[in-house]
């Protein structure tokens, strides 16, 4: 199967994963950076720190990824010099999603998922598709290994789940402690059958005192 | 300075070779309220003087951010100050996007004197780029800006001040005072200049409110009156908290015979004893 010489994107493959709470927002992606069968390198971050409250994590091809990142990056310190205060995450989302459509006909391939707390305290996850069309919801993955990993989420976490017909909005009752260990396993999980992810997670979590980070190992093959 | 008839014009020429617009312009930086900025090896200290137009309005804001390691302190026309930063910071902006990296402070300033001083004659497809708006001296039909900037920063060479003025020159000072009555202040850091390379970022903070003391001439120095606003080595620029400007005013006129018991009572305007015109 030959390759279209004017295919100028490329899938890096890996895995986001985001889980609203009550006052918290769990965020995670793999740190695997791989393209055909070949890894690139183990130790990528696919995660963004856009604002205070607001994280971004993206899969799919890398150099798009590296350059929304930047564009948000920037038009968030343009924001913040206009009107003297961070952006809040439902803000971020709009230009999140305005961004990828100024792009409709040339697009970002990237797959991303925008997670914060509003300005409620919160939590809030926002999920993409390649153009820009979101919603907001209680939680969500995106990438490689995402239908593995929807269908547990799905299970686990019955209450946002569009399954049952709650709010649109409803968040995770889960602690935020249980919310990071079913994150952990998740990735474990997917990590077995997919092979794009692996080699370690990272997992960032929003919460009132500010931003953490973790990192925890998957399996290498 | 008076009226004649080649003033009128900011491509007119007068016979002894000056053109008399920038001239005017850079009046209008003499009238606006002081700024002062001191330089040490590691840190820049920028400081202004607080004036309202009046007693029932706030005033002005005379420092801007203009990014981590930039910030600007004006004099003269704040609305022309306004658009400057905001060209400024997306110079920064721009160019960390591109390069990943901080812009150099002299490149910053070289960038503002250009768009204040056109040097370009004819107009082409690229040279449009460069031409912003405010190419004071090359159109007849626009006017220079009306707004000197105490440019503070630091880059990889080091801690960095300058002076840019609306004629499109610029210059890198140690120290510099700015608008109504700073050559008082220019008096008091003369004095001392030579030393400030060794200073702490704290004595560079004192030196840059009494510095501010010296153009008020007799006014209370109270912290409500004085802007601090400091970069440094490990510091990102960012103004000085107003109590802490109390508390090192307060240790200051410990030292000192405390003036601060006549003052309320010689003011006849009010606190802030604010002329009408300045800004």
């Amino acid at each position: 199967m030959a390759l279209r010489r004017d295919w100028v994107y490329e899938n890096n493959g890996g895995t986001c994963v985001a889980i609203a709470g009550s006052d918290y927002c769990v965020i995670a992606a793999d740190t695997r950076l791989s393209v055909g069968y070949s890894i690139y390198t183990r130790e990528f971050s696919k995660i963004c720190n856009l604002a205070d409250k607001c994280v971004l994590a993206t899969s799919g091809f890398q150099g798009d990824m590296k350059a929304l990142q930047k564009n948000l990056a920037a038009r968030h310190l343009i924001y913040q010099h206009q009107h003297n205060k961070q952006m809040s995450c439902p803000a971020m989302a709009q230009l999140l999603s305005n961004t990828l459509y100024y792009k409709r006909f040339f697009p970002y391939y990237t797959f991303n998922i925008l997670g914060g707390l509003d300005s409620n305290g919160k939590g809030c996850v926002f999920t993409y598709d390649a153009v820009g069309s979101y919603e907001r919801v209680g939680y969500s993955a995106q990438g490689t290994g995402a239908g593995l990993i929807i269908p547990v989420l799905d299970n686990q976490l019955k209450s946002p789940s569009p399954l049952l017909l709650p709010a649109k909005d409803a968040v995770t009752p889960l602690s935020e402690a249980e919310a990071v260990d079913l994150v952990k396993d998740v990735f474990a999980s997917a990590t077995e059958r997919d092979i794009y992810t692996g080699d370690k997670v990272e997992i960032v979590v929003i919460n009132a005192s500010g931003i953490r980070q973790e990192l925890m190992e998957l399996r290498k093959d | 300075m008076f009226r004649n008839q080649y003033d009128t014009d900011v491509t007119t020429w007068s016979p002894a070779g000056r053109l008399f617009q920038v001239e005017y312009a850079m009046e209008a930086v003499k009238q606006g309220a002081a700024a002062v900025g001191l330089r040490s090896a590691s840190h820049v200290v920028l400081a202004t003087v607080n004036k309202a137009a009046s007693d029932l309005s706030s005033y002005q804001k005379k420092v801007f951010k203009i990014d981590d390691h930039i910030g600007v302190a004006i004099a003269g026309l704040t609305a022309d100050g306004r658009v400057l930063s905001r060209y400024l910071r997306n110079e920064c902006i721009n160019h960390a996007f591109v390069y990943e990296s901080p812009l150099p402070v002299s490149r910053l300033v070289v960038r503002l004197a250009d768009k204040a001083q056109l040097k370009r004659q004819h107009i082409s497809g690229l040279t449009l780029i460069i031409l912003q708006e405010q190419v004071c001296t090359q159109r007849s039909w626009k006017r220079p800006y009306g707004v000197g900037l105490l440019v503070a920063g630091l880059d990889e060479t080091g801690a960095h001040l300058y002076y840019n003025c609306p004629s499109g020159n610029y210059f890198e000072y140690q120290a510099f005072a700015i608008g109504s009555r700073s050559q008082a202040a220019k008096t008091f850091l003369e004095r001392r200049f030579e030393s400030f390379n060794n200073y702490s970022r704290d004595e560079l903070i004192k030196d840059a409110i009494f510095a501010i003391k010296e153009t008020l001439q007799g006014e209370k120095l109270t912290s409500a009156i004085c802007t601090l606003a400091v970069v440094g080595k490990d510091e990102a620029f960012h103004l000085i908290d107003q109590k802490i400007i109390e508390e090192l005013i307060d240790s200051m006129e410990i030292k000192e015979d405390a003036p601060a018991d006549q003052a309320p009572v010689t003011d006849e305007d009010g606190s802030t004893g604010a002329a009408p015109m300045d800004i």
